[in-house]
């Protein structure tokens, strides 16, 4: 089966905008599972630019490309779940503003 | 031959000894060594003198080259000729015995060791000053009697007074040294050379009478004579000079250091002589102290500020001397004002001695029964100085007198009314301290230290007009004067008139000058001589003031600012910046997007 | 007909994503990124890349965000958490980021108006997508799975001293 023909236009204007809001998100909020969440998004986002892009031309790259941010996704989500565990036990809550001073 | 280094080497080597050993020498032994060096110094003089009288030649000697730099070689050497040997002969003759008069009167001071090191300092420095051949190395011994006059005013610097008084000796000396090193830069860069005679010879042979430079180089040196020997304006500092002990008084600031003033002037006299201009001034400068110190004597009460003030008027007249071309009877004034000025300071010592310490003259009365030997010398020394005839100080104003008959009617009388003012504050001196009822009775007696060399001061103030000082070969002869007989009437007459005064006003026992000065004109007269004409108050306010509040303006070191203020932008900046690293994860996230999008921006600038 | 279900997957996944973004309950939240999710992979689809789609969901959806909701279970936030969230969340914390997205976003629209193209229309299967893997980005390959491996022993490290109770290691 075959895919669609829409504009790029619209796929990218989707990707920027789901973009943004991720980096909202970020910049919003202070619990840090959230500011993870809101990283997955824009990774994401950036995905979706990829294919859409791949998909002009026909190409595989563009589901190569995907494949690799995946990746990237799953290895930072990991490490950072993991810190966010460590950031709990040491300062007993989530909030990221609590962690701002370097000991030692 | 090798005599004359002698001379300024024992008392050098006696203070090095006592510097090096710092009190540790038992007292006796110091006092030997602080006499010694200086009769021993008197006896290589005496016969240096004797050769030098009997060839009429003058003799030299070389130690050794200072530095050659530049074609301009200085040599540490000595010329003795008949002024210098009338110098060394005042300097060993009266030093001596104002140290042997010492050894009594600081017996009991702590720092006896201390103070001999630096009275054989200063001998040693003052005979470099005269028998100098070169200008620099009188320089030399012209900034080290400096030093030993702070040393010596400031010798009792637990009080912090007298701290003040040395250094406002040492600052306003300064100031004529320092007009008087860039008369020396003036006459090595014109003329060549330091050394005095060849100085002298290269100055007549280059220079005519009248010309600029001559005129600026003698009235820079006379800048440094004016500082050395306390005249107008840089009178200031000697009456406070007497914080130090009583013979440092006599020595330094009566018979040798402040005519080192009138030595320079002498020696220099063919410069001098090249420039009428300078030699007015001299002259002029001499006349004006005169009068000032002598109205300010006046109004005394201590009894050594009137013998500071008085030292400070007779200079005048050596100078007034000078300035009319009397060199000879300046410098014979010099040479009988040395004897009875430091008789009246070593009688006027040990009246403080046996007073226990009493300055104030209103405080004495009566000693004239109480300390018999003290009041005749005192009275020896107050006629002398009063130039009642057969004195020695009579035949010297007597000449400078004459001298200035023949220059300017103005400086004749100006010398003639110093002279009756002379005569009234010496003798007021007299008849305040030695008569009248008694306020202070004297504790004890002067001993034999004291007591021989006041009597040899007064015997030698009394013959000293006959001495012949061999001063022929050294300066030109004046034109000879018919003498003027009624002028020299008149000049023995006022100093008697002023005996008279000061009897009339002094004597009794309610006092009739008391009447004139306790109201009235007469309270606002005394008080404003007895501060010395307001100069103290008028050069704190012209100069002291001013720079003491620019000192203080800069205290907080305003040029540092400029160099603070770059300091202090980089710590703002640093502030500044560090407050962006703070720590706050959302904070990096906002600024990484803000440069996101700033980026954003510029890549789109083109294309957009 | 299927132009129009791109649209609505469109709409489904933004308004997701803002709803996920915006919720005081960490669960919640997740829920509705899940949905966002599934959304993209239907774009996905629909754009021709169905192994990318497959992708989506299996790791994307199916491992990652369930390893977030793993998380959010053992940290058990509780009510009080939400109360917090709900306080940060007040608008005037809205004011800075609120801006800075807005000028993003219209430099990106601004970028990205004016492009006449059109996706090719035809789909790009996993056989092509494994030759490429295998072709020209086998080096990109070998470092993805280096990356997967420090982030295996990271996350491992990390994660082991919270499960020790009591402390010492």
């Amino acid at each position: 089966m075959g895919g669609l023909q829409v504009p790029l236009e619209h796929v990218q204007i989707l990707a920027a905008i789901l973009f943004s809001m991720g980096m909202l998100g970020l910049m919003l909020r202070r619990n840090i599972i959230f500011m993870l969440m809101s990283l997955e998004v824009m990774l994401n986002a950036a995905a979706l630019a990829f294919i859409a892009a791949g998909a002009r031309w026909g190409h595989a790259d563009g589901q190569v490309i995907f494949l690799l941010i995946l990746s990237v996704a799953a290895a930072e989500v990991a490490v950072g779940l993991g810190l966010v565990l460590q950031v709990q036990r040491h300062f007993k809550t989530l909030d990221m503003d609590a962690a701002r001073r370097l000991r030692g | 031959m090798s005599l004359i280094a002698l001379v300024p080497a024992l008392p050098l080597f006696s203070a090095a000894l006592m510097l090096v050993t710092a009190g540790k020498l038992p007292r006796l032994l110091v006092a030997c060594l602080g006499a010694g060096s200086i009769a021993l110094a008197a006896v290589c003089v005496a016969m240096i003198a004797s050769s030098l009288l009997a060839d009429d030649t003058v003799q030299t000697q070389t130690l050794w080259t200072w530095f050659a730099v530049g074609g301009f070689e200085p040599g540490v050497s000595f010329y003795i000729d008949g002024l210098t040997v009338v110098m060394m002969s005042v300097i060993t003759g009266v030093g001596f015995l104002i140290h042997l008069y010492s050894i009594e009167f600081m017996w009991e001071d702590r720092s006896f060791s201390r103070y001999f090191a630096y009275m054989n300092l200063f001998v040693a420095a003052m005979l470099v000053l005269v028998m100098a051949d070169n200008l620099l190395l009188l320089y030399l011994g012209w900034e080290g009697v400096g030093l030993c006059s702070y040393l010596l005013v400031g010798f009792w610097y637990q009080d912090p007074a007298n701290g003040r008084a040395a250094r406002k000796a040492f600052v306003v000396t300064r100031i004529g040294d320092t007009a008087m090193a860039i008369g020396l830069f003036l006459l090595l860069a014109e003329l060549g050379t330091l050394d005095i005679q060849a100085l002298m010879q290269a100055a007549d042979a280059t220079w005519q009478v009248g010309d600029a430079l001559p005129t600026i180089a003698a009235l820079l040196l006379l800048g440094g004579a004016v500082g050395k020997s306390a005249q107008l304006p840089l009178h200031t500092w000697l009456p406070d000079a007497m914080a130090g002990p009583t013979p440092v008084s006599a020595l330094i600031h009566a018979a040798t250091m402040v005519t080192a003033g009138v030595y320079l002037i002498a020696r220099t006299h063919e410069l001098f002589l090249l420039s009428p201009l300078a030699l007015n001034t001299v002259a002029w400068v001499g006349v004006l102290t005169l009068l000032l110190a002598a109205f300010a004597a006046l109004a005394q009460q201590d009894i050594k500020r009137i013998l500071a003030y008085s030292t400070i008027s007779q200079i005048g007249y050596m100078f007034l001397a000078l300035g009319v071309g009397a060199f000879a009877s300046g410098v014979f004034h010099l040479v009988t004002h040395a004897f009875f000025k430091a008789l009246l300071f070593l009688a006027a010592g040990a009246v403080i001695h046996c007073l226990h310490h009493q300055h104030n003259i209103f405080r004495m009365g009566g000693l004239r029964s109480r300390l018999p030997l003290v009041f005749w010398v005192f009275l020896i020394g107050a006629a002398a100085l009063a130039a009642l005839p057969f004195t020695s100080g009579f035949y010297s104003k007597d000449a400078i007198l004459l001298s200035a008959w023949e220059a300017n009617r103005w400086l004749w009388a100006g010398g003639l009314l110093g002279a009756l003012l002379t005569g009234i504050y010496s003798f007021r001196l007299i008849f305040v301290v030695f008569f009248g009822q008694a306020h202070t009775e004297p504790d004890r007696q002067p001993g034999w230290q004291m007591s021989l060399p006041l009597a040899l001061l007064a015997v030698l103030s009394l013959v000293g007009g006959a001495l012949a000082l061999p001063l022929s070969g050294v300066f030109p002869t004046l034109a000879s004067h018919p003498l003027n007989h009624s002028i020299e009437i008149i000049g023995i007459a006022v100093p008697l008139v002023g005996v008279a005064v000061a009897y009339l006003l002094y004597q009794g026992r309610q006092l009739p000058a008391e009447r004139l000065v306790t109201a009235g004109p007469g309270k606002d007269l005394q008080s404003f001589w007895r501060r010395g004409w307001g100069m103290d108050a008028l050069y704190q306010a012209l100069w002291v003031s001013p720079y003491t509040a620019l000192a203080n303006l800069l205290r907080h070191e305003p040029v540092d600012s400029i160099y603070n203020l770059v300091v202090r932008a980089c710590r703002w900046g640093h502030q500044g910046f560090a407050a962006a690293q703070n720590g706050a994860l959302r904070w990096y996230a906002t600024t990484m997007a803000f440069a996101l999008i700033v980026v954003v921006a510029l890549v789109l600038r083109g294309e957009v | 007909m299927t132009v129009w279900l791109f649209y609505i997957a469109s709409v489904i996944a933004l308004s997701a994503t803002g709803l996920a973004l915006t919720r005081s309950n960490a669960a919640h939240a997740l829920i509705y990124l899940i949905v966002s999710l599934l959304a993209v992979a239907v774009l996905f689809f629909l754009m021709g890349a169905p192994f990318a789609a497959a992708l989506e969901i299996v790791i994307y959806a199916g491992a990652i965000m369930v390893l977030f909701v793993f998380v959010i279970m053992m940290l058990n936030l509780g009510q009080e958490g939400e109360e917090r969230e709900r306080q940060w969340l007040s608008p005037r914390f809205w004011v800075v980021p609120g801006i800075m997205t807005a000028l993003l976003l219209l430099e990106l629209l601004l970028a990205l108006r004016g492009s006449e193209a059109l996706t090719s229309g035809f789909a790009v299967s996993p056989k092509e997508v494994g030759l490429a893997l295998f072709g020209p980005y086998v080096l990109a390959v070998e470092i993805a799975s280096m990356l997967l491996l420090a982030g295996l022993v990271g996350a491992y490290h990390l994660g082991r001293r919270f499960l020790v109770r009591g402390g010492q290691h």
